[in-house]
């Protein structure tokens, strides 16, 4: 009895030590949403407001009359080709390393370490190259840079999982009548699913999030969401309400695409530690 | 007609010289094993045939058209591997109709091939299922199913057998005999296992570092070796290898077995071919069926006996294997359990002299 006592114990200890870590996690969030839909007034209220007294959505309604949610749409865009593309450039470049021994023994370190570079360090003679090409606030232009920018990452990470395919499968494929694309695509792809959609995931990510290039490459035409809220920093007033109501917009797309994907995203990322 | 001709074959793989200049040609509807330790080239060879690799000198030709830039899928060959080479996210059946999909066979024909084939398998209950679900034997029978629907010109296994455990693997032999049976087509078996290689083929080829050693049936490599390396390969246990020094014996030769008194006296027909190594040593080679227990001494066994102590038996039931030394060498007898009695410490064997190998010691040619 006294054992099953320090047991529940224990049991509840950690249930207790979850709950407080949650919260933790969840407060930024919870306060991020909450702001969205307070009024000035509550927002600059002390003590502060925990729960609005009615939900507004006038902040969401300004962004969407003003079209300044649009520049979440742009993100889409921008975020959403440069994964598709990366991941099909470097899929195929991975697999070439792998399979071909292209570039030698050494060529996947050095392209990993091109991803090291701070993006400040070459956002500017990017800048000046895209001016003289006329790229500067132009979809292609910000597709292209994030395009190069993920491709080494990629290449990384599907170069791991495409390594731990057996060979024999795709001679076999070969040997059974399909030529070396029908293999990619018929083998090489649904072996490393998980391992392709959780790239996509963090490819799509990282340009989902980013703000440096976007800051400096756009204007107005292409300008992301993360660009976006730097605006309603005034040299006067800050727009509280604004930002939220647009970090939240920012935050709900990431939002589903890990709820939906997770098992991948899981299984992705401990692929290669945990074979089967 | 031969099915397939290769000749003045050469691999490199960077600096490393895998195949060394293999010439070989196999007849329609033969079965042929390519025997060997492992990385002798053997499984190069065998992927080079499928085009999985590149030839670097020489040229393969399958019915008679040189297939040396022709991609695996033009070659009208199939393929069993290893680790059976199954797609796990497929079904049993999807994974038999992958070679005869990317064909573009008819939905129907398809259906009607993978049952027929299933059926001949016995995994016709399994096409629902998919890979994980199944065992080790189960696995590399859907592997020779994939290989067979497909009824190419040429079918190759790379030690298809290596990954299951023994009892399998002899049922597993004797079902890959029985298809060839049935099938009539020619196929190239690659495996280390000699046992597969005597049992299975119609020839053997054995290679040894990249270069054909030794071809023909196995009773031809079994019982007239031409090098010592094919006389110690086939066999289990192997044959017992002893220097001897060769002296004249009556009107012909016989052998003294270095470091003993035993002189084994040699038969007319053997006797002509040792002339020439008058008083110098060579290698006898006496497989451990070759020697037999010598219970009454019979006038005609006089000059072919040698006793020997006993070191150890090891009875396996239906045979039973005596080793003792023999000068320095450990040699091996396989005897009828019978006729060994218990706590015999000596013995006299008879040796069959007529069946025995003479090795050149220098060249390790057989004489």
């Amino acid at each position: 009895m006294n054992a099953k006592l320090k047991k529940n114990f224990k049991t509840g200890l950690r249930l207790a030590g979850a709950v407080v870590l949650t919260i933790l996690f969840l407060f930024p969030i919870y306060w991020l949403f909450m702001i969205s839909f307070k009024t000035a007034d509550e927002i600059y209220a002390y003590p502060p407001v925990w729960w609005p007294e009615s939900l507004q959505f006038s902040n969401y309604a300004v962004l969407f009359k003003d079209g300044d949610a649009a520049t979440v749409g742009n993100s889409l865009i921008v975020a959403g080709t440069s994964t598709v593309f990366a991941m099909i450039l470097g899929t195929t470049c991975a697999y070439s390393i792998v399979r071909f021994k292209t570039g030698g023994d050494h060529l996947a370190n050095w392209i990993i370490s091109q991803r090291m570079i701070p993006p400040i360090a070459i956002v500017f003679p990017v800048f000046i190259l895209y001016v003289w090409f006329g790229l500067v606030d132009t979809y292609f232009g910000l597709i292209l840079l994030y395009t190069a920018f993920n491709l080494p990452y990629v290449i990384w990470m599907m170069r791991g999982y495409i390594l731990d395919i057996p060979i024999s499968l795709e001679h076999a494929a070969l040997v059974d009548g399909y030529t070396r694309w029908q293999v990619l695509w018929k083998v090489i792809f649904p072996m490393c699913r998980a391992g392709l959609f959780a790239t996509a995931i963090f490819t799509f990510v990282f340009a989902w999030n980013d703000f440096i290039f976007a800051l400096v490459l756009t204007r107005t035409e292409v300008a992301t969401y993360t660009v976006q809220v730097t605006h309603y920093f005034g040299g006067q007033s800050n727009f509280w309400g604004k930002i939220s109501a647009m970090s939240v917009l920012g935050t709900l797309p990431i939002f589903f695409i890990v709820a939906f994907m997770q098992k991948y995203l899981v299984r992705g990322i401990s692929l290669g530690a945990v074979k089967g | 007609m031969a099915d397939l001709r290769i000749s003045g074959l050469h691999k490199y793989y960077g600096s490393m010289h895998a195949v060394k200049g293999i010439d070989l040609e196999i007849p329609s509807g033969e079965f042929t094993v390519l025997v060997g330790q492992s990385g002798c080239g053997k499984s190069t060879l065998l992927r080079t045939i499928a085009g999985l690799e590149e030839i670097d000198q020489g040229t393969v030709q399958i019915s008679g058209q040189t297939v040396n830039d022709l991609a695996p899928k033009d070659r009208d060959i199939a393929m069993v591997f290893q680790n059976y080479a199954l797609y796990p996210y497929m079904k049993i059946f999807d994974n038999i109709a992958f070679g005869l999909r990317a064909r573009k066979v008819e939905k129907t024909e398809i259906n009607k091939k993978v049952d027929h084939v299933s059926k001949m398998l016995s995994i016709d209950h399994l096409l629902d299922r998919y890979p994980r679900q199944l065992s080790g034997g189960q696995l590399q029978r859907v592997a020779i199913g994939r290989a067979i629907v497909r009824e190419a010109r040429i079918y190759l296994f790379d030690e298809p057998l290596s990954n299951l455990d023994a009892q399998l693997r002899d049922e597993m032999r004797g079902e890959i005999k029985r298809l060839h049976k049935e099938l009539g087509k020619t196929m190239i078996y690659v495996t280390h296992d000699q046992i597969e290689a005597m049992t299975m083929a119609d020839r053997i080829v054995l290679i040894r570092d990249g270069k054909i050693e030794q071809q023909g049936t196995p009773s031809d490599l079994y019982d007239r070796p031409k090098t010592k390396y094919v006389a110690g390969f086939l066999g289990s246990p192997s044959m017992n290898f002893i220097t001897a020094r060769v002296v004249t014996q009556g009107l012909g030769y016989g052998l003294i077995l270095e470091n003993t008194a035993a002189q084994l006296k040699m038969p007319e027909n053997v006797s002509q071919r040792i002339g020439e190594y008058l008083g110098s040593n060579i290698l006898i080679g006496i497989r451990p069926e070759h020697f037999s227990l010598n219970n009454e001494s019979k006038p005609e066994d006089s000059g072919t006996t040698i006793e020997v102590s006993i070191d150890l038996v090891q009875p396996t039931g239906a045979r039973t294997y005596v080793s003792f030394k023999i000068g320095q060498v450990t040699a091996v007898a396989e005897l009828n359990p019978r006729d060994i009695r218990q706590n015999e410490s000596n013995l006299t064997l008879n040796v069959d002299v007529n069946r025995c190998v003479l090795i050149n010691k220098d060249t390790e040619f057989s004489i």
